[in-house]
């Protein structure tokens, strides 16, 4: 055990600049990485792993600085090098795969030229050997045509073939390490599965170490040699594996396996749903939409889509993007009109409706976004946001109002104290708690959730999961939950439909669907969930000691 | 492609129109014309009915309706009217009075660009932390500065205390340089306010991270992925400050003695000269509308998203 580690990271604190005074977000880590070796940073937001991993390529926001500790690269301590001198190593020694692949890659530049830029940069040969270099790079991530592939700006891919350009990008001075931050969670989950693999075979190959960065103990359990996990930018806890995860001796990753969201924890059944009537019933809804360019061409968005969910549950619309669950909803709430179909809610035709009816109709059937730092206006302050929808019906005296608010704000968790916060004071869990309260404050018989807690941290989305639980015992409310990710699904759904390319592919209840999906595309996704590894799953839901609050 | 060049062309037509008739309503509003100006004084010692023969030979007793059509079809053809004051035509005026102007437009409109390149690489490039805050404050200044203040500002600096550039019978080059950069100072302020900004923005983009990643130079990063990201909100900004150059130009040739549009306009406005007014408004609106013309068929040029929208699926 005398190898040199590839990188030895010593008791590293980072401060970031704000205002005047410094405020240290890690503090004391030290983790090392061996060559060839994965080591995985597990953290939720605000752990630190994300600035740590720019540390160590040297490029830490402006207003960042390491206060004290090394970084050593092969035993070179490159902690206090110059810009410059870091210049030489990015990219041949060190490299990086980013975060979010859409807003990577800049948008007025080739593919050919922004991958050969690197080569450039390094003075690796001639431009006729780089235009084959990335000629035969674009080939190796799987992008071909190799030569169109080139000459094509980002606009023209997917969100995966970008992350390949990028992965291209990283490997292609076969560097010591890659730092991977986050590198598919902006991504659908079978195309995570294939940027993972992707990334394991040329790492493979090359006998590159990775240091991945990433919030999903899932991907971490099924891609990493070692774990290190952060909190708050303190390690609580690192070792191989197999090892931590067998017997995780902090409570914190404890907190975090009994968050993780797997296949291995349904809803429980309920008995006496099936007698209730059906509060949604959608038959063969269709929706096109015109494509520029043709006068005759249209895009099928959604195609013959139907299904009915009973008072009182939770059914889950599934698919990745691009699948049409967004036009599907957005039918479902009335902000468009259908093709074709019909959508009843409470036995009312919303296809039918429009203007003023359509518009106190939308009191009963209400949306929650997915992003929760988008859909709060920033200057408002939690109570006028929450009171805004009663604003807009029949009127109603101030001081009701103000109570209404009030108790929708302490069913869903927070205390009065918030009342005249604005949202930027507030977490991104309780951003959620507050868009949830607006939403209900109508007392709508119809929840439509869409990605709802997919922005949350594991910890918080298993709160926000609990709350919407609750909620629906309490008020008898309709769930339309909206996600990509199944594991989630599982967790709170009773009944599913899994849309593929605008058709729905398979559906029922949630049992049959996981148990004995009809296609194989249901089979594709279901496959694809990382943490199958996860040893939770082979252990009853009950057993796992859940310690958080 | 071929749709959006005759889209914008054709809004760049209406909105040449629209001007047209608008100034032409306006001028036909104001009390009084100019033939009452010229002939109504008692010095003329003309008759009510002399006058009407006057106002008749001009068209002026026409109805208005009569005498927009006239106009637009005079335009048409390239025939801008006589000017009652001069007695000339207007085009004749113009041919004097507008490459002059064109000149010191065009000239300043470049001055600008240029200071505004310099001001925010520079703001970038240099290391010193205080040196950065002054180069990027310098902008806020140069806007709260009035051009005619500056106009005399720069003559009483570089004029009369150095002596560098001669204000008594200077030569074509030198008779320019201190205009030009009176006209392009407070026009490069806004410009380089923008572009600065933009280039923080867009500094902090992802994309300049994955560069930077690649062991790209911070001015590597700043030529090649920035620079051409950045200046396109920049391009929109520059079409619509040229409005301003041309009302600048007119107080800048006031202040510095130049002839130009600038003196006939002011010459016209107190003689309600409507023919030569409205030639004025009209060719203005030309070069606005050529100008924000070519910024917008630059955009896509500049940026392939909107090149290729119409292959892309809604």
């Amino acid at each position: 055990m005398t190898v040199t580690p590839l990188l030895q990271v010593n008791d590293l604190a980072i401060a970031y600049k704000t205002g005047d005074h410094e405020q240290r977000v890690v503090h004391g880590v030290s983790f090392s990485v061996a060559p060839g070796e994965v080591v995985a940073l597990v953290g939720e937001s605000g752990s630190g792993k994300t600035t740590t991993a720019q540390a160590t390529l040297g490029l830490l926001a402006g207003n960042g600085r390491v206060e004290s500790g090394t970084i050593q690269l092969n035993g070179t301590d490159i902690t206090r090098w110059s810009q410059k001198r870091l210049d030489s190593i990015r990219g041949a020694v060190v490299s990086l795969i980013p975060q979010d692949p859409g807003s990577s890659l800049n948008p007025v530049r080739t593919i050919g030229s922004q991958l050969a830029e690197v080569l450039q940069i390094h003075k690796r040969g001639d431009r006729k050997a780089i235009q084959t270099r990335v000629t035969e790079l674009l080939e190796r991530v799987g992008l071909t045509p190799a030569e169109m592939r080139a000459r094509q700006y980002p606009h023209e891919l997917s969100g995966g073939m970008k992350q390949r350009v990028l992965i291209a990008i990283a490997v292609a001075l076969n560097p010591a390490l890659i730092v991977a931050d986050e590198p598919t969670s902006a991504l659908d989950v079978t195309v995570q599965r294939r940027i993972l693999d992707l990334i394991d075979e040329l790492r493979r190959e090359s006998g590159t170490a990775v240091l991945l960065v990433t919030h999903d103990l899932g991907v971490a359990a099924d891609r990493a040699d070692r774990l290190v996990v952060l909190q708050n930018g303190r390690i609580q806890e690192q070792g191989p594996v197999k090892d931590m995860l067998a017997a995780p001796r902090s409570a914190y990753t404890r907190r975090l396996l009994a968050d993780a969201p797997s296949l291995g924890k349904p809803r429980p059944a309920r008995p006496g749903i099936e007698t209730q009537d059906f509060a949604i019933e959608v038959t063969g809804l269709t929706h096109d939409f015109p494509v520029s360019g043709g006068e005759t061409r249209s895009f099928r968005a959604v195609d013959d889509l139907s299904f009915k969910v009973r008072r009182g549950t939770t059914h889950a619309i599934v698919g990745e993007s691009g699948s049409g669950k967004t036009t599907a909803i957005r039918s479902v709430v009335g902000f468009i009109k259908p093709t074709g179909g019909r959508i009843l809610i409470d036995g009312v035709d919303l296809t039918t409706l429009k203007g003023e009816k359509l518009r106190q109709f939308r009191k009963h059937i209400q949306l929650v976004y997915q992003n929760p730092f988008g859909s709060l206006d920033p200057r408002q302050t939690i109570a006028r946001i929450v009171e805004e929808p009663l604003l807009n019906f029949e009127p109603i005296p101030a001081a009701d109002r103000a109570r209404k608010v009030r108790d929708m704000l302490a069913r869903v968790g927070l205390s009065e104290s918030f009342l005249e916060r604005q949202p930027r004071a507030l977490s991104g869990g309780q951003r959620q708690r507050v868009a949830i309260a607006r939403a209900l404050v109508l007392d709508p018989r119809v929840l439509v959730l869409d990605e709802a807690v997919s922005a949350l941290d594991v910890t918080v989305q298993a709160q926000i999961l609990s709350l919407l639980d609750e909620l629906q015992k309490t008020l008898g409310l309709t769930y339309l939950f909206v996600s990509h990710d199944l594991a989630v699904v599982r967790q709170i759904s009773d009944t599913v439909s899994v849309m593929h390319k605008g058709r729905q592919v398979d559906g029922g209840p949630i049992e049959t669907v996981f148990g004995r999906p009809d296609s194989a595309y249901t089979r594709e996704l279901i496959d694809a969930i990382p943490g199958r590894g996860l040893p939770v799953l082979a252990v009853p839901p009950e057993l796992p000691p859940r310690l958080s609050p | 492609m071929a749709s959006y060049l005759l889209g914008r062309v054709g809004q760049a037509l209406v909105v040449l129109a629209l001007t047209f008739t608008a100034a032409f309503l306006l001028l036909q509003v104001l009390p009084g014309d100019a033939i009452m100006i010229k002939f109504m004084s008692p010095d003329m010692g003309l008759t009510a009915d002399q006058i009407a023969e006057i106002r008749a030979s001009y068209g002026a007793d026409r109805p208005l309706w009569e005498r927009y059509f006239t106009t637009v079809g005079n335009f048409l053809t390239g025939n801008f009217g006589i000017s009652i004051q001069a007695g000339v035509p207007v085009s004749q005026q113009l041919a004097t009075n507008l490459p002059p102007t064109l000149l010191l437009a065009s000239l300043a409109f470049v001055a600008a660009l240029i200071l505004t390149i310099i001001l925010a690489t520079a703001s970038n490039m240099v290391g010193m932390e205080w040196l950065r805050a002054g180069l990027q404050s310098l902008p806020s200044l140069f806007i709260s500065v009035p051009v005619f203040w500056l106009g005399i500002m720069l003559i009483q600096i570089f004029s009369f205390q150095l002596g560098l550039v001669s204000v008594i019978s200077p030569g074509p080059v030198e008779r320019l340089v201190l205009p030009v950069l009176t006209l392009a100072i407070p026009i490069s302020a806004p410009l380089a306010q923008i572009l600065m900004r933009n280039i923080d923005q867009v500094l902090a983009q992802p994309f300049v991270a994955v560069a930077r990643a690649k062991g790209a130079s911070r001015s590597w990063v700043l030529w090649r992925h920035v620079a051409r990201n950045a200046i396109m909100p920049t391009l929109t900004i520059a079409g619509v400050l040229f409005g301003e150059l041309l009302a600048g130009a007119v107080v800048t040739e006031a202040v510095f003695g130049l002839s130009g549009l600038g003196g006939l306009t002011y010459q016209a406005v107190g003689n309600h000269d409507t023919a030569v007014l409205q030639a004025i408004v009209v060719i203005s609106a030309l070069a606005f509308v050529t100008i924000n013309l070519i910024v917008d068929l630059l955009y896509p040029v500049l940026d392939p998203r909107l090149g290729s929208r119409s292959g892309a699926p809604a």
